[in-house]
């Protein structure tokens, strides 16, 4: 038995001659939190609009448990939960009400909708809500029960489109505790913009840029290119620039206002003990001394980068 | 068949949470029992005045064309307004997305939207239907002709139904849509003002030209597969702009 969920291959969108998604491609294996990261534009939700059967390809397939969404869409519909940018609540509906219409609708039973609804609601933390009107109901609530009618029917892949947008912190650490408890029996797709939220929650991760995906791997990989080869040394008393560079495997150091910026070669190890021990017997007076850690926007410059030299 | 019932039903609950179907129902009950009353008295001023047998008819056939004719007026102001938020409003608030990314296939998406109106419909109908019978007490209805213009409206406002949805998945404005579903209803009205010749197309497609028929007490099958024609058109349209919707995005 196989426990690929999810297949896309050469998955391409164009719009006119502009090409908003090109080969992409991926798996998702039965209980894997898959990330898709990627800067505004870049083309993640257009993907998530395809994978769930709402944007027909221009070319490529997508097979749900090995359904193919475009020619059995009703079967591999029946499969995902998708929770798209905009949660889409009926305002005038309350939330019991809007909660049973999707379980209905995605096939849940009859007399087993109440209970659907109930185990929906207290995962998501609406036990309360559900007689409020959907169109009452703070940003928060609203993603909520978004993801509340995403879960509902226990499809075997969820989609989650930017699921922690617009909500607290407090909320945010719940919906992401309620995410990785989802990958244990369902699979995941995240789309997000925050990279923190990808290594908390994922168990692999794809970025995608310009609509190509440039890195796909386990969360792993991802740290050992976000690994930089920079320090952020403070100085009070900093000596000459030449005495730092002396440093076995220090290559570069420039000034960043108070602080200075070490880049050592790659694979140099023992850089920041050598730095700090230097520190000590020269008294230049140490109080900081951090690995200068790549921003997200760093990350993408070298994954695209890479991608070019290629 | 199941999935059309979920969203008929969804239909119906959001039309009955809204103002708008009260409304609607309240007023069109309002006016079509003041032009009732009055029908009534017409008849009887009309009848005091024909004291010869072959110059009386019976008051199903004077009263009641008369009141259904009104009837199938006020729809065709009423039903663009319920039909304009059907797929517009779901376009503009972004839940068809939850539609389409539901195990429903777009022929009963909107087969399921259609249903719910029509139940509406049927119920503005029977309420009609209620008030027209109830004089009955007073005088023997001619039965078969009666439930023929109930039908006739019912078809009729089944087709209004049809075309507002059509228009509804054009835009992203519900607005929009009631405007040109009420401009379209009433060009298929008159239409057959601008044919001098009586065998002209032109005639067979205006509406009133079908529902005419039904008021008046004759029933055929012409009329019959018009508005089946008429009603299986616009859906197939329908169907088919929201699938342009999936393709083109």
């Amino acid at each position: 038995m196989t426990t690929v969920t999810v297949e896309a291959t050469d998955l391409t969108r164009a719009y006119g001659s502009h090409v908003v998604v090109s080969d992409v491609n991926f798996n998702l294996n039965k209980g894997e939190v898959l990330g898709f990261l990627g800067p505004n534009g870049a083309g993640k939700s257009t993907t998530m609009k395809m994978l769930t059967g709402n944007l027909a390809p221009t070319a490529g397939t997508v097979k749900i448990c090995g359904i193919d969404i475009l020619e059995n869409p009703k079967a591999a519909k029946a499969l995902i939960g998708y929770l798209p940018e905009t949660p889409p609540l009926y305002r005038e509906l309350t939330v019991d009400e809007m909660l049973a219409l999707s379980a209905r609708i995605h096939g849940v039973a009859r007399n087993k909708v109440k209970r659907a609804v109930d185990v929906a609601k207290e995962r998501t933390g609406l036990t309360d809500m559900g007689r409020r009107l959907c169109e009452n109901l703070s940003t928060g609530y609203q993603q909520r029960v978004g993801i509340a009618q995403a879960i509902i029917h226990s499809p075997m892949v969820v989609v989650l489109d930017e699921p922690t947008r617009g909500l607290d912190p407090i909320q945010i650490r719940d919906i992401r505790a309620l995410i990785k408890e989802l990958g244990g029996e369902h699979s995941v797709i995240l789309s997000t913009h925050i990279l923190p939220e990808v290594e908390m929650v994922c168990d692999r991760v794809q970025i995608i840029h310009q609509g190509k995906m440039v890195f796909s791997g386990a969360i792993k990989e991802l740290e050992r290119n976000r690994q930089s080869d920079r320090l952020l040394v403070g100085l009070r008393r900093p000596p000459a620039k030449e005495s730092l560079l002396a440093l076995p495997g220090v290559v570069e150091v420039a000034q960043d206002g108070d602080l200075l910026r070490v880049r050592f070669a790659e694979g140099a190890e023992g850089v920041a003990e050598a730095i700090a021990q230097a520190a000590v017997g020269g008294g230049w007076g140490l109080y900081q001394l951090t690995p200068d850690v790549a921003s997200l926007e760093d990350v993408f410059v070298h994954l695209t980068h890479r991608e070019e030299q290629a | 068949m199941k999935m059309i019932l979920t969203i008929a039903g969804k239909e119906l609950r959001s039309m009955f949470s809204s103002p708008m179907a009260w409304v609607i129902l309240a007023l069109l009950q309002l006016l079509l029992a003041l032009f009732f009353t009055s029908s009534v008295g017409q008849y009887f001023e009309a009848m005091q005045g024909s004291m010869l047998p072959e110059q009386r008819i019976g008051f199903t056939a004077f009263v009641m064309p008369g009141v259904y004719g009104v009837a199938v007026l006020v729809l065709m102001t009423a039903v663009p307004l319920l039909t304009m938020r059907q797929i517009a409003e779901e376009r503009k608030n972004h839940t068809l997305v939850f539609l389409f990314s539901s195990p429903a296939s777009l022929f009963e998406i909107v087969l399921g939207k259609f249903v719910g109106l029509v139940a509406f419909i049927s119920v503005v109908t029977l309420m009609l239907f209620a008030m027209t019978l109830s004089m009955n007490v007073a005088t023997d209805l001619d039965l078969g002709h009666l439930l023929l213009c109930a039908f006739g409206l019912w078809l009729m406002a089944a087709s209004f139904a049809s075309l507002g949805l059509f228009m509804s998945s054009l835009t992203q404005q519900p607005i929009i849509a009631a405007i040109l579903s009420f401009i379209a209803l009433l060009a298929l009205f008159i239409i057959d003002k601008f044919s001098v010749d009586p065998e002209s197309v032109l005639n067979y497609l205006s509406l009133m030209r079908h529902f005419e028929p039904m008021a008046g007490g004759e029933l055929n099958t012409t009329d019959i597969a018009y508005f089946a024609l008429f009603i299986t058109t616009f859906l197939v349209l329908t169907v088919r702009r929201l699938d342009a919707d999936r393709l083109r995005g």
